[in-house]
């Protein structure tokens, strides 16, 4: 592997951008596709596209050459959640042990407290100033869950046009038909906004907070997991 | 906000193995790098998995559970010497070409490739 390349590559990694590096078998040389790259009319185009969908590294048959080999990198999987609710105080440690990178953001001094979150993920600031230092990325789940329009719009918004892999927001049927209404008035299409997971979680009957971080954190898993599914 | 910031970025440690590959090449090591590049039955590392080494039999990483990185190193440093990538096999029922063993009875192909030119 050329060292300039294994360079580009850590420096894609470090930045939370998905990258491919295709190895021929034969040793000769290797190349290195981005995600942000224009890799549509690619020959690999259909390989490429489903290895960054589901992250595994594999071997490539080819017609006319060598097998190649994909090293395939992702982010880690990341999750958002808007709100240190009480349901934020469940979800928060099962995303964790489920291996999420965690964040929570609330400027609600009243919720955002240390004595109710760990400090390294809490952000007692409005999600707008988060969010423009460190951008949300398909890698990355967001559930709104404060029931403010003022805080959680903010972040769906960001959230749909930075194509999360997931995005879940809290309310009843009626609450999210009103929050419809201010996101197309917000420009987001009908298509970006039926991908809201709304009423958040799947359907298992969940009662508690604690009993809706599981529904929550099983759609979240389900998404990245099965992808083709959402929205259908 | 500077802990969520890095928390964003990923944090790329020194445990990264290339990372440290990269670490090692800026410091001027002659290094290889191999990868897990197929795998049958229960392997113990999966498809991917990386272990770097350098001219003097230092290694990061692993490609099994322990139990063939002495022979990669070995192999690894025949690369680094001719430039040559080769590719490994290891299985228990391999036992023509190799003398070590996966005892988790799986089998598992490994690529090592040469870290060329300079860091820049």
């Amino acid at each position: 592997m050329d060292v300039g390349l294994l360079q580009t590559l850590n420096t894609e990694r470090a930045a939370r951008r998905a990258a491919i590096l295709v190895s021929p078998l034969d040793g000769r040389p290797q190349r290195l596709i981005k995600h942000s790259d224009s890799w549509q009319d690619d020959p690999l185009a259909e390989a490429l596209e489903r290895r960054f969908r589901s992250g595994k590294s594999g071997i490539v048959e080819i017609a006319d050459g060598p097998d190649l080999f994909l090293t395939v990198q992702v982010p880690p999987p990341r999750l958002v959640i808007i709100g240190a609710v009480h349901i934020s105080k469940a979800l928060v440690p099962m995303a964790q042990i489920a291996g999420f990178d965690v964040a929570v953001i609330d400027p609600r001094g009243a919720f955002a407290s240390e004595a109710r979150f760990p400090a390294d993920i809490l952000h007692a600031d409005w999600p707008e100033d988060v969010l423009n230092t460190a951008p949300l990325d398909p890698f990355t789940a967001l559930a709104a869950v404060t029931h403010d329009p003022k805080i959680d719009d903010y972040p769906l918004i960001s959230a749909l046009k930075s194509d999360c892999f997931y995005v879940g927001a809290l309310g009843s049927r009626k609450t999210h038909g009103k929050r419809a209404e201010r996101l197309q008035a917000a420009g987001l299409t009908t298509s970006q906004i039926n991908r809201i997971d709304a009423p958040i979680g799947l359907d298992i009957g969940a009662a508690s907070p604690e009993e809706i971080a599981v529904a929550v954190l099983g759609q979240i898993i389900s998404a990245l997991r099965k992808p083709t599914e959402i929205g259908e | 906000m500077q802990e969520y910031q890095a928390r964003i970025d990923g944090p790329v440690t020194g445990l990264d193995v290339l990372s440290t590959a990269e670490d090692w090449a800026s410091a001027g090591r002659k290094a290889a790098i191999a990868t897990v590049i197929e795998t049958w039955g229960s392997a113990p590392r999966p498809v991917g998995s990386h272990l770097v080494i350098d001219a003097d039999g230092n290694f990061e990483g692993s490609v099994s559970g322990g139990c063939v990185e002495g022979a990669v190193v070995t192999e690894a440093l025949d690369v680094i010497e001719s430039g040559a990538p080769k590719i490994l096999e290891f299985g228990v029922a391999d036992e023509t070409a190799w003398q070590v063993g996966l005892s988790c009875g799986g089998r598992i192909r490994i690529f090592v490739e040469p870290l060329t030119g300079a860091a820049g």
